[in-house]
């Protein structure tokens, strides 16, 4: 696939990998940021091609992993009602709630439906429009243009049957919470490519200026993830911290403007929960007085459910690069992705579920053993 | 959920928010909203998330990329080869 296979050479990796070794004279630790790379690393072993030295954690970039639990409790509450068609990208659906996930509630009747786009479920409330549709928008800032089209668009069109439950979080307060908290041992930054599509990378500048912390924009593949980090050690080695963009045929420094105006007509920016990792001011969008009406907090009224974070996942220190997931009591044994303890174990970003899927040996073994 | 699919657009249809196009993806082709990148034209590739095209991908920037890339493999001083132990490092701290 173009664009694809260039960046999957194995010679090209070798030669970038051979460039980090040669750098490399001291230990850093660079966290990727996106769960997706995170994926991609522990899918094409990146992070075994390495020096010694270099160490990757891996960061909060799962949205799914940072909704927190009263929001899929409003899920399922909206989910459950006979009047609803309940529409989601596929990873929401098995992800705990404080009883239930909403592929239980689809199992007992209810009318949930796994969606590729936002689109699809603007399309099933024109073709359905006695019933309630309900698209559960969750998402980094890659999505959000998406989900604020559907918004736009059901707007335009006079659709009263279509709202949103939104879950949106922004990365760059993320960031900046978790490079100002305690023990911090982040050195550098592979910050999310498709996000900064969207936004390009400017906001990521006070971050890097503040922490003295080099960030590195990076894209998804073996080769884009290997330059990323030798554009990272080389900064660390020269002692240098800015932004780096090394996704420049996907990323400009501005972003989308397109895709922000959508935004900016769409949403506000929001003080928001996260999962793990708490309350983080001016962290994620909400609905503009605007499209009050399409928001599905207000139409359903479960704004007042409020539920506490469960004890006995530890996704909390997961999503912030302090614990690693198969240094977790529970991994592959309570938790599995069949029976998930947390979303990190559920979600196609998830750390936790990217080793149980790529990364299971030396428990299994030991188990085993 | 950020997952991005890089793909060529071999048809556009419609304007504005509403303009369409069909993305053939290595054979594999679905319709996404070119809304976001009105500067896109037959032939281009886009990168599409959720059925949106959220950048076209500059073939210019793509290159460079990839001529750097072969620039590194042709240089001499890479340190030793892979199955040479790998270099003492100086451990200061973590």
């Amino acid at each position: 696939m173009r664009h694809v296979d260039e960046y999957r050479d194995p010679a090209a990796v070798e030669a970038v990998r051979r460039r980090i070794r040669a750098t490399v004279t001291r230990p850093w630790t660079l966290m990727e940021v996106c769960g997706g790379q995170t994926h991609s690393i522990l899918k094409f072993g990146m992070d075994e091609l390495l020096p010694d030295e270099v160490r990757l954690v891996h960061g909060p970039g799962c949205p799914v992993c940072v909704t927190p639990l009263e929001l899929i409790d409003r899920a399922i509450a909206i989910a459950s009602r006979p009047d609803v068609t309940f529409c989601s990208f596929g990873d929401m659906l098995r992800v705990p709630g404080s009883r239930d996930d909403l592929l239980k509630v689809k199992a007992r009747g209810a009318d949930v439906r796994i969606v590729y786009s936002p689109l699809d479920a603007l399309r099933l409330a024109r073709e359905q429009p006695e019933r309630q549709v309900v698209f559960f928008a969750v998402g980094f800032e890659t999505t959000a243009p998406a989900n604020a089209m559907a918004v736009h668009r059901a707007k335009a069109e006079g659709l009263a049957n279509f709202s949103v439950l939104v879950a949106h979080v922004l990365v760059p307060p993320a960031l900046e919470a978790l490079l100002s908290a305690d023990g911090v041992e982040i050195q550098a930054l592979l910050a999310p490519g498709h996000v900064c599509a969207v936004t390009g990378y400017r906001d990521y500048e006070p971050v890097s200026a503040k922490h003295r912390i080099p960030v590195v924009v990076t894209g998804f593949e073996p080769l884009d993830l290997l330059k990323g980090v030798l554009a990272a050690v080389t900064q660390l080695e020269r002692r240098e911290a800015r932004v780096e963009n090394r996704y420049s045929r996907v990323v400009v420094r501005d972003g989308n403007p397109a895709a922000l105006r959508m935004i900016e007509d769409v949403f506000v920016v929001s003080d928001r929960a996260w999962r793990g990792l708490g309350e983080i001011p001016r962290s994620g969008y909400s609905l503009s007085a605007r499209y009050a009406a399409f928001d599905a907090e207000r139409v359903f009224d479960v704004g007042g459910i409020a539920v506490s974070e469960p004890e006995e996942c530890r996704a909390g220190l997961v999503l912030q690069g302090r614990l690693r997931p198969t240094d977790c009591p529970e991994f592959g044994a309570r938790c599995t992705p069949e029976h998930p303890l947390g979303a990190t174990m559920v979600s196609t970003e998830g750390a936790c579920a990217a080793y149980f899927h790529y990364r299971r040996g030396p428990r299994e073994t030991a188990a085993a053993g | 959920m950020c997952l991005a699919v890089p793909g060529k657009v071999v048809e556009i249809a419609g304007e504005g928010e509403l303009r369409m196009g069909k993305v053939d993806f290595s054979g594999v082709q679905r319709q996404a909203s070119l809304a976001f990148v009105p500067e896109v034209q037959l032939g281009d590739y886009v990168l599409v998330h959720v059925g949106f095209a959220i950048s076209r991908i500059d073939e210019q920037q793509a290159m460079e990329t990839l001529a750097a890339l072969e620039e590194i493999g042709d240089l001499g001083e890479l340190g030793p080869p892979d199955e040479d132990p790998p270099p003492p490092g100086r451990r200061e701290g973590s």
